[in-house]
């Protein structure tokens, strides 16, 4: 019985093995997905009650953007962005999971690809994403959100905000790999992204803030990806301030945060396991 | 080719820069189409030496083949050969049990249509078909453990790893892990087991290796290893325990081997049982002390163990250290 290792091995070549690791690893976790509860309500209840706060508490009144068509169509696709990175902690949460559950040691005694427990991660959450980019464009349209930008801006501005969060989806990779457990993942996520997508310009503009904190909030990446895809969905017309080059500039923060990131996560890998 | 299944060669491995010595040099040879025992107390280095000999650590120094591919050299080579089972049942809570078997035969790089024959085959065969399609959030310790065994024979291994396989279970499905591994054995499949439970060595390994502190302090069969301590156990139960300290020094004379005293009980390795216990009774009558009750028994691997360390098999101390260990790895 033991040397039939020939006959049930399927024959393919290394890179689709890779590929199809990373489909198996991606799958996998999908399906946790729609089958915990909490991490539904996580990835797409939150968001809407994001949309609903400040759509009609801060928004109503309190938040004021001079922008055609009102604060709606400046808040949705900062939101949007919000929402696809608070998405991206969940590759960190997890990873840590595997981590504690002793998965990751299985894993690495099988002949699988090096790569596919971190890129199946990261794809899946890329998936989710996509989802999550389709609910919120459904949300915002009810609540009065009016893209003018056009169909092929809006695909566009969806494909930057993916791109974007999935670059950056390899931190919060390498969080998860260096935690203790998925609670501290969680934890230890939060002090990043809340000044990435809070001190930034997806809520209010950031010329209101205090001066201090401007040049901060004027550069950081989300800013960027917020502007642009702000720009992208509403037209050229209804964007304030100017978006120069916002879009060329997302997608090299994006670029460039994979190519630090990526690596880092990699080599963590290597390390913990 | 190797002529052995296993063969490690001078293994050691540290952790934290070199503080923590979990390995200190170990040679093992397994011969194929056995099971083969890595007997020893949390903390001995048992986990250690499966993860290195599964791929997932490097070691130190020192050199490992798994049917004649280098553990270090050639990992992929390796991995297509075992399978691995643990003690924490690394299966995936979230997905059901015939998912989890699917992903692992995925993962293995197997056929998809025998990936598929194989989970139906090896759900039935431990008794999970019903359990099949439910959340394994929803099965029993056993349950998972038998499911784990699963995933580590998707890919039909020659080779099984199980990390201590019946930690943590209740009689009966340690009874029933037991009926497996020994149906996989009859079929050709070599196993190494660590484990840290003597009866457990006793009754699946043909040849075993006893680990304290990261070296080897003994190996051989299980009988020869219960013949070098000596036939027989005489079991003393004395009615207090100042009787029992004033007994164990009247009777410790009778044999050139360690006493043990634990309460009011104290235990005494002989060579000649019954002149033995004559003996003992004779003089305790003779000093005036009394008896509560007086067993002769086989030694058991227990016995073994420590007349070996000179302490018992479970230990606190070796288990804190097990524990700082683990933690250093995830850190280091």
């Amino acid at each position: 019985m033991t040397n039939n290792t020939e006959t049930i091995h399927a024959e393919k070549s290394s890179l689709r093995w890779a590929i199809s690791d990373v489909l198996t690893m991606a799958r996998r976790n999908l399906l946790a997905l729609v089958r915990i509860p909490t991490a539904l309500v996580f990835s797409f209840l939150q968001p809407i009650m994001f949309v609903l706060l400040f759509r009609y508490i801060f928004g109503a009144g309190a938040i004021n953007v001079p922008i055609p068509g009102g604060y709606v169509n400046y808040l949705l696709p900062g939101i949007i962005v919000q929402t696809t990175i608070f998405g991206a902690v969940g590759t960190a949460i997890g990873l840590a999971e595997d981590l504690q559950h002793g998965l990751i040691e299985r894993f690495r005694a099988l002949p699988m690809s090096r790569m596919a427990v971190l890129a199946g991660r990261t794809v899946s959450d890329l998936g989710r994403n996509v989802v999550v980019l389709v609910i919120m464009t459904g949300v915002g349209i009810a609540v009065g959100f009016r893209p003018h930008g056009g169909f092929v801006n809006y695909i566009l501005a969806c494909l930057i905000t993916l791109l974007f969060a999935y670059c950056l989806s390899w931190g919060f990779a390498f969080i998860g790999l260096a935690a203790p457990n998925s609670e501290a993942a969680q934890a230890m996520t939060f002090p990043l992204i809340f000044p990435l997508t809070f001190a930034s310009g997806i809520f209010v503009q950031v010329s209101t803030m205090p001066g201090w904190l401007q040049p901060f909030a004027t550069y950081q990446p989300v800013s960027e990806v917020a502007k642009a895809v702000r720009y992208l969905m509403n037209g050229p017309n209804a964007i304030l301030p100017h978006p120069g080059n916002s879009v060329w500039i997302a997608i090299l923060w994006s670029v460039g945060l994979v190519a630090v990131l990526g690596p880092l996560a990699t080599a963590k890998y290597k390390k913990v396991a | 080719m190797s002529d052995f299944a296993v063969e490690a060669i001078n293994v050691a491995r540290t952790f934290n820069a070199g503080n923590v010595q979990a390995l200190k040099g170990v040679s093992l040879r397994v011969p194929r189409g056995e099971v083969f025992g890595l007997l020893g107390p949390n903390g001995s280095g048992k986990t250690t030496m499966v993860r290195i000999l599964s791929t997932i650590l490097s070691p130190t120094s020192g050199t490992a083949t798994v049917d004649g591919f280098d553990v270090v050299k050639q990992p992929n080579e390796v991995r297509r050969r075992i399978g691995l089972a643990g003690q924490y049942a690394t299966v995936d809570e979230n997905l059901t049990g015939l998912e989890n078997l699917r992903m692992i035969g995925s993962l293995n790089h197997l056929e998809k249509s025998y990936v598929i024959r194989r989970a139906r085959e090896l759900l039935e065969e431990f008794g999970l078909d019903e359990a099949a399609s439910r959340n394994v959030k929803t099965y029993s310790g056993g349950m998972r453990r038998r499911l784990d065994l699963g995933a580590a024979l998707m890919a039909r291994p020659p080779i099984l790893f199980l990390d201590e396989p019946t930690t943590g279970l209740d009689p009966q499905s340690r009874q029933d892990l037991w009926s497996i591994i020994e149906g996989l054995v009859e079929g050709g499949t070599t196993v190494l087991l660590t484990t840290q439970y003597l009866e457990e060595a006793d009754r699946l390994c043909k040849q075993l290796v006893v680990l304290d502190k990261g070296t080897i302090i003994a190996e051989g069969t299980s009988q020869e290893l219960k013949t070098s301590l000596g036939a027989t156990v005489l079991s003393l139960t004395f009615h207090s325990t100042q009787d029992a300290s004033r007994g164990l020094e009247i009777i410790h004379v009778i044999s050139a081997k360690p006493a043990n005293i634990e309460g009011t009980v104290v235990e005494l390795t002989v060579d000649g049982g019954p002149s033995s216990a004559a003996e003992a009774l004779r003089r305790l009558d003779a000093a005036n002390v009394a008896l509560a009750g007086l067993t002769l028994r086989e030694p058991s691997l227990d016995d073994v163990f420590l007349n070996l360390t000179g302490h018992k098999t479970e230990e606190e101390s070796s288990t804190a250290e097990d524990a700082s260990a683990k933690r250093q790895m995830r850190n280091s």
